[in-house]
């Protein structure tokens, strides 16, 4: 094939599906400053004819989405620094540490990869309810506090850690946990990076079980509070999607920020090695 | 074996106590509440609770929803996990080309739709399908097409989904299938070059059978993800039009909040589990077996 | 990987972040629940516009009552009776709510809700200045035998015939019918008249209140103290052969509501000159048809098998919550709401209609025509079946009569099914039954 061909069929293939990407995002973020009812008229406007900030003033205002922002990113920045926390640990012990039981438990918990979570949530929401951690965030953040997939992504890192270094820390009388504070840690920090942009994400935009623990509308976090406008302003899509962008913007930023770290450890946790 | 007995449990602790205590005993307990007819008056009055041994699975069985939603799943991820996991090996094989240009750019706008959050987008996409505003349509008129009523007729309506989903989706698997195109020893088509293949030769022989363990991973993960599907017929479809995007999970959620009926939702949630089991071990099996013919 | 020099004794930052996070979610969990009850605010769940309009009923409420904050929260109808269910489940509900009444047998079977009989009668309300059958929906039986009051009806929904007044005087009917013999003529008429596309009435397959009503004017739909489905008995037999009759002959269309583009453009062009539908589009009509349509539509009560027939006891009430710690205070506010000043200017925000007879005084009600159909049909209605299962058995029952209409059963089969399936829902309450007899 002439190559000046293929650079150019790849690349538009590329360009195109890149364009498939982001175009609803970019059309959101466009419609979101549009005046109401503007995108209701044909044909429909692909930029706003006039900008306006209604709509934002609407959800920060009688909408009151400024909470919903807030109960999201508590929940979220707990549920991330008690996994990270939680994850680190435990992946570190699974990959260099001797215990009784290790390899079967870890064999168990790559099983429980395989159930899917709804499983435990209805029995969870009932074992919250004496706990009295319904409607609470930390009901919300509770099931979030380790992961299998975490524990996992850390150990395949922390296996490539020369046992030398454990080894002579372990002979000049280092304690095991003294060992993971001082050594481990800053060695693991680029899986932690990762670790914590996962579960900032996961948490961020979890749906399913904010909506069954949280009742309350002032604890709703932003996906469960978009679900219910949407099904209460059904007619109002300008609204739609400004509180689109408000929910969409932070992990969008976040990512850009650091999808280094993201995409090498999903990388680097995915190769069978 | 417990040279690091006290440390190792002071460090993997508190993970496992979460995932048992959060975890663990859900799911059994949901076994348990399976085989239980725990609903509204239960609720009310534990002691109405009765033990009712398989008979939820057998009322499911003989429930024209559930095989309704069961095969909208089927169909889900029948069409959606094919089309996702090619749209994401195209975008790999695409990226890891010698003649891209800009690759990191592309990698992020292909990745940007994984990170959002599927309530909002599905919004987005709740409008891009409108029938009469919607851009879809209007790209179809454009080319002359005629417009589909993607939201409102049952015969579009999961298709509209599976699209949604792919869109969505399909950068994770793409990032995943990267990294195991880059890590294809150069040498390797080097030799193949030498001996004279082509360049789809070189596809065939050298590139697919290191993809296929890549390949047989994300499959699971794929189906294993795409049978769990909620978010998007709740938000866009309510299950409709006609119960057409009522998936298995949605009839559990109907079922388990809706009309309270914990036992039944439980049952269905543990079908749930046992067929994403069975598919993925037999690909798991599938696996295996291409392993062993190398 | 070069060995970082880490001074000793460096606290990481781990494990202070591990602390902080223990602390914030201790602090998370539990504060919030304190800030909730020291708020000493009244939480009042609402649904759909209701919900918005009540804000503006407040300052009145507030002006008598300083000392009580209301905080309402608005839920969607779409998710309401799941976040209430949940909410009880979760020891989370509000002190009073908006309940639709057909889910009061739920919430009465949960033993959630408070008897209001001695507050209404300690606060001179007259039971008889209610619609009966709106009131009756509201009264369960209580556990120590008798019945008794566990809310008080907000505001009222029955449906009956919206028509075409100049579409039936053309086909030579002077009076909207009232038997459904009368019916059936009328809209054959006015099919011959109109010709394709042109039908007597619009039923919209996916809403089962019009049968509803049907039924409800021919008999029980429930037998042995609602533990056992009597579709096939003679009464819902009737009802749903003339309801099938209508589609087979030709004179209303076989569509869903989401089938038909506009039904108030449609209306206006005569596809239909009949529509069962509710109060709301009172208002709808009078936005929605062109000019020259207004002065040819009207409202007429719902015509039953030998004269004017019941129709459908729909609406909300107010109900306390047994959990709520300011039980008081929450009265007072429902009290407020019920008082007919109150009720009329909450029609006059939403088109609603009171259940009180006082209320209906006010011009906009007692010299409005449409409105007047309403307040005859309201003094014939009838309660749905009050079990909680009943949500259920509806839908059902209309799925099953879409089984029918579309010929794809016939009606033996498909009303026998139907009560088998009925029988099964209700196994449980059967074995309550026995259990306590």
């Amino acid at each position: 094939m002439n190559p000046r061909l293929a650079v150019w069929i790849v690349n538009g293939l590329l360009a195109g599906l890149a364009a498939v990407s982001l175009f609803p995002l970019l059309w959101m973020v466009s419609v979101s400053f549009m005046p109401h009812g503007a995108a209701s008229t044909l044909p429909t406007p692909l930029v706003p004819a006039s900008l306006t900030l209604e709509n934002y003033r609407t959800l920060f205002g009688s909408i009151g989405m400024g909470r919903y922002v807030l109960n999201s990113l508590l929940i979220a920045l707990l549920a991330t620094v008690i996994s990270v926390s939680f994850n680190t640990m435990a992946g570190y012990a699974f990959a260099k540490l001797r215990f009784r039981g290790r390899d079967a438990i870890f064999r168990a918990l790559l099983g429980a990869l395989v159930i899917p979570g709804q499983v435990a949530m209805l029995p969870l929401f009932l074992m919250l309810k004496p706990a009295g951690l319904i409607n609470t965030y930390g009901g919300a953040i509770v099931p979030a506090m380790a992961s299998v997939f975490g524990i996992f992504l850390v150990r395949q890192f922390a296996r490539g850690i020369p046992d030398d270094l454990l080894e002579a820390a372990r002979i000049d009388g280092a304690g095991e946990l003294r060992i993971f504070t001082t050594i481990i840690v800053p060695v693991l920090k680029p899986i932690l990076a990762t670790l914590a942009i996962f579960s900032f994400l996961g948490a961020w935009n979890d749906f399913m079980w904010p909506l069954i623990v949280l009742t309350d509308d002032s604890l709703h976090t932003l996906p469960v509070a978009l679900a219910g406008l949407s099904r209460e302003h059904v007619q109002d899509n300008e609204l739609m999607m400004a509180g689109s962008v408000v929910t969409v913007l932070p992990v969008l930023v976040l990512f850009l920020a650091l999808q280094r770290q993201y995409m090498e450890g999903l990388m680097a946790g995915s190769v069978k090695g | 074996m417990t040279r690091h007995g006290a440390a190792a449990w002071i460090l993997a602790g508190p993970a496992l106590a979460v995932i048992a205590v959060f975890f663990a005993l859900p799911v059994a307990a949901g076994l348990a509440l399976s085989l239980t007819d725990f609903d509204l008056y239960a609720l009310a009055d534990l002691s109405t609770l009765r033990f009712i041994g398989l008979q939820n699975y057998a009322r499911l069985l003989q429930t024209p929803l559930f095989w309704q939603a069961l095969g909208n799943t089927l169909y889900f991820v029948a069409v959606g996990v094919p089309l996702s996991i090619g749209l994401s090996l195209g975008a790999a094989l695409l990226l890891n080309a010698r003649v891209t240009k800009w690759a990191p750019f592309f990698r992020t706008a292909l990745f940007a739709p994984v990170v959002t959050t599927v309530v909002a987008v599905a919004v987005i996409w709740r409008y891009l399908l409108h029938t009469r505003y919607g851009l879809i349509n209007q790209a179809l008129e454009a080319i002359g097409l005629a417009p589909v009523d993607w939201l409102g007729d049952p015969q579009w309506s999961m298709p509209a989904i599976i699209m949604f989903a792919a869109w969505k989706n399909f950068g994770y698997n793409m990032i995943i299938l990267l990294a195991a195109l880059q890590a294809v020893p150069h040498e390797l088509y080097e030799a193949a070059r030498v001996d004279g293949a082509s360049a789809r030769r070189q596809f065939v022989d050298v590139t697919i059978p290191i993809l296929v363990p890549t390949l047989v991973m994300v499959g699971i993960l794929t189906v294993s993800g795409y049978f769990q599907l909620f978010a998007e017929p709740y938000v866009m479809t309510q299950g409709g039009p006609l119960r057409s995007t009522v998936s298995v999970l949605y009839f559990m959620y109907e079922e388990g909040f809706r009309w309270w009926n914990l036992g039944n939702a439980s049952a269905v949630a543990f079908v749930l589990f046992l067929l994403i089991f069975a598919v993925s071990a037999v690909l798991l099996r599938f696996d295996r077996e291409s392993g062993r013919r190398e | 990987m070069p060995r970082r020099a880490t001074p000793v004794g460096c606290e990481p930052r781990r494990r202070v972040l591990r602390r902080l996070g223990w602390g914030a979610l201790t602090l998370a969990g539990a504060g919030c629940e304190r800030t909730r009850e020291a708020s000493n605010a009244l939480h009042f769940w609402a649904m759909g516009r209701e919900a918005e309009v009540v804000a503006a009923l407040l300052p009145q409420f507030n002006a008598r009552h300083p000392d009580i904050l209301v905080r309402i929260q608005q839920l969607p109808w779409t998710a309401a009776h799941e976040k209430l269910l949940t909410a009880y489940a979760g020891g989370a509900l509000p002190d009073l709510c908006q309940l639709g009444n057909t889910w009061l047998p739920e919430f009465s079977a949960l033993d959630a809700l408070e008897p209001l009989d001695d507050r209404i009668a300690s606060a001179g309300i007259a039971r008889d200045d209610y619609f009966a059958g709106i009131l009756d929906t509201n009264r369960m039986p209580a556990a120590g035998g008798g019945t008794s009051l566990l809310g008080l009806p907000w505001y009222v929904d029955t449906r009956l015939l919206f028509y075409r007044t100049d579409l039936l005087r053309a086909a030579g009917h002077a009076q909207p019918p009232e038997t459904w013999g009368q019916w059936q003529t009328a809209m054959r008429d006015i099919r011959q008249r109109g010709g394709a596309r042109h039908y007597g009435a619009l039923l919209p397959l996916n809403e089962p209140e019009p049968l509803f009503a049907l039924a409800l004017q021919q008999g029980a739909l429930l037998a042995e103290d609602d533990t056992r489905g009597a579709f096939s008995q003679p009464p819902f037999r009737r009802a749903l052969d003339f309801y099938a009759s209508l589609f087979h002959e030709g004179l209303a269309p076989s569509m869903t509501n989401t089938e038909v583009s506009n039904v108030w453009d449609e209306f206006a062009r005569g596809m239909f000159a009949f529509y069962i539908t509710g109060p709301w589009n009172i208002g709808e009509f009078r936005h929605r048809l062109p000019p020259e349509r207004q002065g040819d539509w009207a409202t007429a009560p719902l015509p039953g098998p030998d004269g004017p027939g019941v129709s459908t006891a729909g609406g909300s009430s107010l109900v306390l919550f047994k959990g709520s710690k300011r039980k008081d205070a929450a009265w007072k506010l429902v009290a407020f709401l019920s008082e007919p000043e109150t009720m009329q200017r909450f029609h006059a925000l939403t088109g609603d209609l009171p259940p009180r007879r006082s209320a209906w005084r006010s011009p906009a009600l007692a010299d409005d025509p449409p409105s007047q159909a309403f307040a005859r049909q309201l003094e014939r209605v009838r309660a749905a079946p009050k079990i909680p299962e009943w949500e259920r058995i509806f839908q059902e029952m209309q799925l099953t009569a879409e089984r029918v209409v579309q010929r794809t059963q016939s009606a033996e089969a498909a009303c026998a099914q139907l009560d088998a399936w009925v029988d099964a829902l209700l196994e449980k309450r059967r074995w309550l039954r026995s259990r306590t007899a």
